[in-house]
């Protein structure tokens, strides 16, 4: 009895998981491969054109600072708050500047600022559609009046671009949208890109973009490294970028070619595809309970359908 | 009625010493949680953007919920696998698992930052079925008010066979000016117990169906909780990080899910000074090893097939936090296993203890332990952010201590069904432990 008992707890336990395990293995099977789409919009980064003068942060702040409401940093030494001052991207700042100095000849700057994956993790993850992907324009958007504050797009985005107003009250996700409510949509390119005085951000279609990056890296091998950070990355991103020191060190992690999102999505659709495994689930575990409790209302006294009379 | 015989209120007074000591906790947990909705999370917590879930995901809601799968691991048990000599803890499980849920919805929306835009989940245009996140809630909300439903009975028993004492007290405690009229209240409150007379039975013919749901729903959920961390292929470390993270999940809520059931009868038990179910328990415990050995085999397998044993023996901060769930689940299954240990309160004590801590550890080393966003990203919970976890956990006890006494909840010990044990109704004279001293036992 006891055993016939445990081996039907086993069966339970193993159809339950064989549904899951049957997932875990299955691979390309409903897998919608990502296509990139070159025609989206997006920017080149070149670190070694960088100056580092930080002009595209601060017009970054000017022209998004009511839409996103940005506020200026202070520095621990600026107690008169005349400098913004950020030390990294957060609820106040969509771009950032940094200088990394491994030695005194051996230094680069860096930008980070949303990469606008092709296949973009945030809205992947993001519950409530509050993270969106432009068809045409390929930019990833936020919309603040949806967002619930999950905070999941954070967990999830590999290169840790959105950020979250802590200090706030009435908090939300900041990340750059390329200036879609604000400068791109009068006068057709980012701030950042517009104002850079180097020519260290170009803007412009992906593939435009490529093929500059190409170019560069032919005629200038000595210069860069021989990578075009951003082109597989992830599943591709818009936001690509040219350096002369490994990509990893300049804070832009090694990510795999297979974008995060489609692994998991590929997983979480194969369990509820067409939400079948949870209704049959569900009508399997009905029948098995129903003439569990029919077996039992004719034997003992503690039934539930004996309180019916 | 067969369910009042059954189940059955725990005698004694409610506003004890614990009450008011427990009740000190729940309002300094509820102060920081009025801190954090008028000058932001920030203020509170030392969540960052690196680490944008703390200790209210990951135990509240992520570990939480497991511990509050003792309802969804002994319905499969009553219902699917048809032990009904299991029927009579169940209204315990469920309860606690009632306040778990209900709790880690509640933390939820202490942790979401834009919480009045959480009707979205309802806006079938806003749904985004690709986020496991979307699944987990609207998944927990169902089953929240599934075990609603399933506590109703007990509710209604309870209405049906009421003298309404309380009722009438606070009537005679109030004005006569005020107090409504003594012939109109009894009136209404006699409608109110034929309703509940008339609503019970029809909801018992149907109440199968929503057990089953109740069933169904954690199935989902538990394992959903597990694809959460899916996309965090950068951040989470390999150990943890793998495809098979849903079953890991839902496995490892089962077995949680029946040690915590084991611990839930002892300790209310011992606090309550009735008879310890010890056969039944005994029998429960017989089932853990069976899962543990599933999780393990799965577990094992899946790092010996992506290549990263290894990882596991380098006893590096990672390595230890890994074994150390996995050896604190492993040798509490090894007393379970003992057929001898398990008849024995303390030994099953000991070993669903450690069963419990090491499965909730392993949920902890998934949402934070493993979790490593990048350079220079730090967390540990502040004081104020713990306080309002063990705020809300102080919350739970003290719901449950509330309900056991105003409901028929926990098993009827003079419902003769193989106690071989002493009668409850024996007062017996133990002091020491603030739990048991204050509920003392009359009649």
């Amino acid at each position: 009895m006891k055993k016939q008992s445990r081996r039907d707890f086993l069966k339970l336990v193993g159809a339950t998981g064989a549904g899951l395990v049957a997932t875990g293995a299955a691979t390309c099977q409903a897998n919608e491969a990502v296509k990139v789409n070159n025609e989206e919009l997006g920017m080149l980064y070149d670190a070694t054109k960088c100056v580092g003068c930080k002009a595209c942060m601060s017009a970054c702040k000017r022209v998004n600072a009511d839409y996103g409401s940005l506020s200026y940093e202070k520095a621990r030494f600026d107690t008169d708050g005349l400098w913004d001052a950020p030390s990294d991207l957060s609820g106040s700042t969509r771009t950032l500047i940094k200088l990394f100095k491994e030695s005194n000849k051996q230094w680069s700057y860096v930008k980070y600022s949303c990469m606008h994956c092709q296949k973009p993790s945030c809205v992947s993850v993001c519950p409530v559609s509050a993270m969106t992907k432009e068809p045409v324009t390929g930019i990833v958007d936020y919309n603040k009046n949806t967002c619930i504050g999950c905070r999941y797009c954070q967990v999830a985005c590999p290169y840790n671009i959105p950020k979250f107003q802590w200090e706030k009250a009435l908090p939300q996700i900041v990340k750059c949208d390329l200036c879609k409510n604000t400068n791109l949509r009068e006068k057709g390119i980012s701030a950042c890109a517009e104002v850079c005085p180097a020519g260290a951000i170009k803007f412009g279609k992906r593939k435009d973009l490529l093929e500059e990056a190409q170019t560069r890296l032919k005629d200038n091998p000595d210069k860069y490294i021989a990578h075009i950070y951003g082109e597989h990355e992830g599943g591709g991103t818009n936001h690509i970028y040219l350096a002369s020191m490994p990509f990893n060190k300049l804070g832009l992690p090694d990510i795999k070619p297979e974008a995060p999102a489609e692994f998991s999505e590929k997983i979480q659709h194969t369990i509820y595809k067409g939400f079948i495994a949870p209704v049959a689930l569900y009508s399997t575990l009905c029948f098995i309970a129903v003439k569990n409790m029919k077996k039992h209302g004719h034997g003992e006294d503690d039934s539930h359908k004996k309180e019916d009379k | 009625m067969a369910h009042s015989e059954e189940f059955q209120k725990l005698e004694g007074r409610i506003f004890t010493k614990s009450f008011f000591i427990l009740l000190a906790v729940v309002l300094t947990g509820f102060f920081f949680v009025g801190v954090r909705f008028v000058k932001g999370i920030g203020a509170v917590s030392n969540m960052s953007d690196g680490y944008p879930w703390g200790i209210w995901i990951t135990y509240d809601v992520a570990t939480g919920t497991a511990i509050a799968c003792g309802g969804y691991a002994v319905a499969i048990l009553v219902y699917i696998r048809n032990r009904m000599q299991y029927h009579p803890i169940i209204r315990s499980a469920i309860l606690t698992s009632m306040f778990g849920y209900g709790l880690a919805g509640f933390s939820v929306m202490v942790d979401l930052g834009r919480p009045w835009n959480a009707y979205n989940f309802f806006v079938p245009r806003q749904w985004q079925a690709n986020s496991a996140m979307f699944e987990v809630a609207l998944c927990v909300m169902a089953y929240s008010t599934v075990l609603l439903i399933e506590f109703i009975p007990a509710i209604l028993t309870s209405i049906e066979n009421s003298k309404w004492t309380r009722m009438n007290a606070i009537r005679n405690w109030l004005h006569p000016r005020i107090a409504p009229d003594q012939k109109t209240m009894e009136d209404k409150l006699e409608m109110v117990r034929l309703g509940a007379a008339w609503l019970n039975p029809r909801l018992n013919k149907v109440l199968i169906f929503f057990i089953v749901l109740g069933i169904t729903l954690p199935t989902m959920h538990q394992s959903s909780l597990g694809s959460l961390l899916l996309i965090a292929s950068t951040k989470l470390h390999p150990l943890w990080h793998t495809g098979f993270l849903p079953l890991l999940f839902l496995l490892n809520c089962i077995f949680i899910g029946y040690s915590i059931a084991i611990l839930e009868s002892l300790i209310s038990s011992y606090a309550f000074k009735r008879p310890f179910e010890i056969k039944e328990l005994s029998g429960l415990a017989g089932l853990v090893p069976y899962v543990t050995v599933i999780w393990f085999s799965v577990m094992v397998g899946d790092l010996i097939y992506r290549g990263q044993l290894a990882a596991a023996f380098k006893f590096d901060f990672y390595s230890r936090y890994f074994l150390s769930d996995f050896l604190l689940v492993a040798i509490g299954s090894l007393f379970m296993f003992s057929g001898k240990l398990r008849r024995s309160p303390r030994w099953l004590f000991i070993s669903a203890a450690m069963i419990v801590f090491g499965g909730a550890l392993y949920r902890f080393n998934v949402y934070l332990i493993g979790f490593n966003p990048g350079k220079g990203w730090r967390y540990f919970p502040s004081f104020a952010e713990v306080m309002i976890t063990v705020g809300i956990v102080a919350l739970e006890i003290l719901a449950y201590k509330v309900f056991v006494a105003l409901f028929p909840v926990l098993p009827n010990t003079s419902h003769g069904k193989s106690h071989g044990h002493a009668p409850a109704a024996e007062p017996v004279k133990e002091a020491g432990y603030a739990g048991a001293a204050a509920l003392n036992t009359h009649n």
